[in-house]
């Protein structure tokens, strides 16, 4: 694999980023070899950004989020790079200094509200230990922190709900818990691992509007792993879309949407089946499977489903802008730049197919 | 009720207007006869399924209840309760359609699929297949039906005998079905090709394949038994995007091929749109509206069906942006005691005091469009005038006719018209 040699880009405003991910490779020796679960991802947040990051399952999205809290250390593990946020790297972090960091710097919302909440405790006490985990407050004031924390992501009659255990909530109420929980220590940076996979679509949008306001009012950074490219359009700022381990585009919102790069983002827009389409037509989705993480092809890995692909794609191509005149979009795609315009474009819409006549760029 | 008929005689209950009009606007409203005698069976009805017509009803669902007792004691088992999973609802689904089925989780889409297969035995209610009425029939009696019927469960993973091998998953129903048995190897092959997935995985075992195969196995094995219906619990939920527009389209072609029928369940409006005729949308149990599936989209008459729609995030930045989104607040309640009257009511932006007492008829608008509601939307009076009261209401609804101002605000604005991407 080449080195990273691509610096992330720089922050659009002129506060410092909040976290800047360089070069983060992560593997795990297993029995039947190793595993590139990340294997070369860059980005930056900024302070009240949303990034989302977008990717099928296996395509380390989840790895990436978990890296960065501490949780993918083991003996088997093994990573590479660098994660900075708020001057402490990250990575080469003593549990100790992870200790503080968790909770108070970087929190989490996992996807399973069920799981993740003990369920032997009530909920008031589980949002108690972890305020007094990192502040000295006592216990009476960190329960006045934890209703107020519960009414502010719309939890009704919070005083008596602190006392509720967690299987007395509903899947939505007990991701408003974990909400609450992931906020009572006022992060700086809030890492939701697909919050609302597991919701129904009605409670879905209670709890994004709920991101919003709190990105709104605390001004804290949020990365919101997801595979519902939905969920990104209603409340991403930037997309960093991750294929097989590795980062194949990045850019904003609109870069992602309407002006996409790579052929597997062409790919995944083309396989949402939209509200607001022409139903009658078959969806142009991408042949294929992902690769084993125990097998990656070489060069480009997603050659193996790409369409376009062409001798070229042999090699890994960098991570780096390759529009003159849009900064913010970065990609890993051998193709010029003036043929992606057509080769995207399928039907009336942008999807992965077949070119009609022969491929371009060889 | 009436009593269980067999072999194919039709009942007289089961030719309902407003259900068995299709998509096309091309019907006026009045009542036709079109679904008289749908006593024959041929597999040449169904292929012609594009026409709005003649087509025959292929499952009549007619005020299915499904209750689920709660019971509490020591010694002697009290019935303390009922869940409402299923309560009074009626449907009518023709051959060679789609029927959608949405609503949020415990709203009794799952048990009302089931129930129909009669893997969970309905409280009262009947279900007919075929012109005939199965609720009563005995087990060996539903052998042959539930061949006819065959299921696609949500999760591949668990539906799947993970000690079994591919072969034997798919040759099973294929000897049940009476294929020779110098001939099943042969059909195992032409079913896995049909699918799309290669021969050679016979030998194979579950574990060894992923989600989106799995999923192509479970529908292969279903299809091993030449079902005329094939039911679909949540098919795609549990795929990866990619992975599910593979399954979709693969759904999409075999109804071509095979001129199956589909029950499609889902709580994902978008897919449920892509492949239904028409779609069913239930709320704790009832049904709230039945409509054409573009229509739904464009002209939500319930607003249940606008608060589901408003509350998909469209992946279009721009136009997310610019849409006016109605997000309905609260959950469902419990459907052991559900609301009095519209049982949507607690929830509802356009609720008002009738809606607390009187449960709203199904009210059947132009295009075989029906609402459950008392203050519809995206309707106007000379609709309503023309509107008629559904057969398919459920029994303790009352007979209000529907009027047009809501108790309070809020008027809902369907979502936008497609624009293109590029």
């Amino acid at each position: 694999m080449s080195a990273e040699s691509t610096a992330p880009l720089p922050a659009a405003g002129t506060t410092a980023p909040l976290l800047t991910v360089d070069g983060l490779k992560v593997s795990f020796a297993t029995e039947d070899g190793l595993v590139r679960a990340v294997d070369g991802v860059s980005f930056t947040v900024d302070p009240g950004e949303v990034v989302a990051i977008v990717g099928e399952s296996g395509s380390g999205k989840s790895v990436t989020a978990m890296t960065l809290m501490g949780l993918t250390r083991g003996p088997n593990s093994e990573f590479e790079g660098t994660a900075t946020f708020d001057g402490t790297e990250l990575i080469g972090a003593s549990n100790a200094q992870l200790q503080r960091i968790r909770g108070a710097g970087i929190a989490m919302v996992f996807q399973d509200p069920m799981s993740s909440l003990d369920p032997v405790y009530r909920v008031g006490d589980q949002i108690v230990e972890q305020i007094r985990a990192h502040e000295k407050v006592s216990k009476a004031q960190a329960m006045d922190r934890a209703v107020e924390m519960m009414e502010r992501v719309g939890i009704p009659r919070a005083k008596e709900r602190l006392r509720s255990y967690p299987h007395e909530f509903s899947g939505g109420m007990r991701q408003r818990v974990m909400i609450a929980m992931a906020l009572s220590c006022s992060p700086k940076l809030l890492l939701a691992d697909e919050p609302t996979t597991a919701l129904d679509v009605t409670i879905q949008a209670q709890i994004l509007e709920e991101m919003r306001t709190l990105r709104q009012d605390t001004g804290a950074g949020i990365i919101l792993v997801t595979h519902d490219l939905g969920v990104v359009a209603d409340i991403a700022d930037r997309v960093i879309v991750m294929y097989s381990g590795r980062v194949v585009e990045e850019g904003t919102l609109d870069d992602i949407f309407y002006n996409p790069q790579h052929p597997y983002t062409w790919g995944l827009l083309g396989s949402i089946t939209r509200i607001d389409a022409d139903r009658s037509q078959r969806l142009p989705a991408i042949a294929g499977m992902p690769p084993s993480v125990l097998r990656a092809p070489k060069g480009c890995h997603f050659r193996p489903r790409c369409p376009h692909a062409f001798d070229k794609c042999g090699e890994v191509p960098e991570l780096e802008q390759r529009q003159p005149d849009v900064p913010t979009s970065r990609d890993r795609c051998w193709l010029p730049v003036a043929d992606k315009k057509r080769l995207r474009v399928v039907g009336d819409q942008i999807g992965l197919a077949k070119p009609a006549q022969e491929p371009v760029g060889a | 009720m009436t009593e269980p008929t067999e072999g194919g005689v039709p009942e007289p209950s089961e030719q309902k207007p407003g259900a068995v009009r299709v998509d096309k606007p091309t019907e006026a409203a009045a009542p036709t006869d079109e679904a008289t005698a749908p006593t024959e069976a041929s597999a040449a009805t169904a292929a012609d399924s594009q026409a709005t017509g003649d087509r025959r009803v292929l499952l009549g669902v007619e005020h299915l209840q499904v209750y689920f007792p709660i019971k509490a004691g020591v010694i002697i088992d009290r019935q303390v309760g009922q869940v409402h999973a299923v309560d009074d609802v009626s449907f009518a689904l023709l051959s060679g359609e789609t029927l959608g089925v949405v609503g949020e989780s415990g709203c009794g889409k799952t048990t009302l699929i089931r129930a129909l297969v009669r893997l969970i035995e309905p409280t009262s209610g009947s279900v007919s297949f075929d012109g005939a009425d199965i609720t009563k029939l005995g087990r060996k009696q539903m052998e042959p039906i539930r061949r006819e019927m065959q299921m696609v469960f949500q999760d591949p993973q668990a539906s799947l005998n993970p000690r079994k091998r591919i072969g034997q998953i798919l040759s099973t129903p294929l000897q049940l079905r009476g294929v020779e048995r110098n001939r099943v190897q042969e059909e195992t092959r032409a079913l896995l090709d049909r699918v799309g997935l290669p021969p050679d995985v016979v030998n194979r075992f579950p574990h060894e394949f992923s989600g989106g195969q799995r999923q192509r196995i479970g529908i292969a094995r279903a299809l091993a038994m030449n079902p005329k219906l094939v039911l679909l619990d949540e098919p795609v939920s549990a795929l990866d995007v990619s992975i599910q527009a593979q399954v979709i389209n693969l759904l999409d072609e075999l109804q071509d091929e095979l001129s199956l029928s589909y029950v499609f369940v889902a709580h994902d409006l978008s897919v449920v749109r892509h492949v239904s005729d028409r779609i069913v949308v239930m709320y704790l149990g009832k049904l709230m509206e039945v409509s054409p599936a573009e229509e739904l989209y464009t002209r939500p008459i319930h607003p249940y069906t606008s608060a589901l729609l408003g509350a998909i995030p469209i992946p279009d930045p721009s136009q997310n942006r610019a849409r006016h989104r109605d997000v309905v607040s609260g959950e469902p309640p419990n459907p052991i005691n559900p609301p009095s009257g519209c049982r949507f009511h607690t929830r509802c932006p356009r609720a008002s005091d009738i809606c607390q007492t009187s449960e709203p008829p199904l009210t059947e608008y132009a295009r075989g469009h029906l609402a459950a509601c008392h203050h519809p939307q995206n309707v106007t009076e000379s609709e309503i005038a023309a509107s008629t009261r559904s057969d398919q209401s459920s029994l303790s609804s009352g007979s209000e006719t529907p009027d047009l101002s809501p108790g309070t605000g809020l008027q809902s604005v369907p979502v936008s018209a497609p624009a293109t991407a590029a």
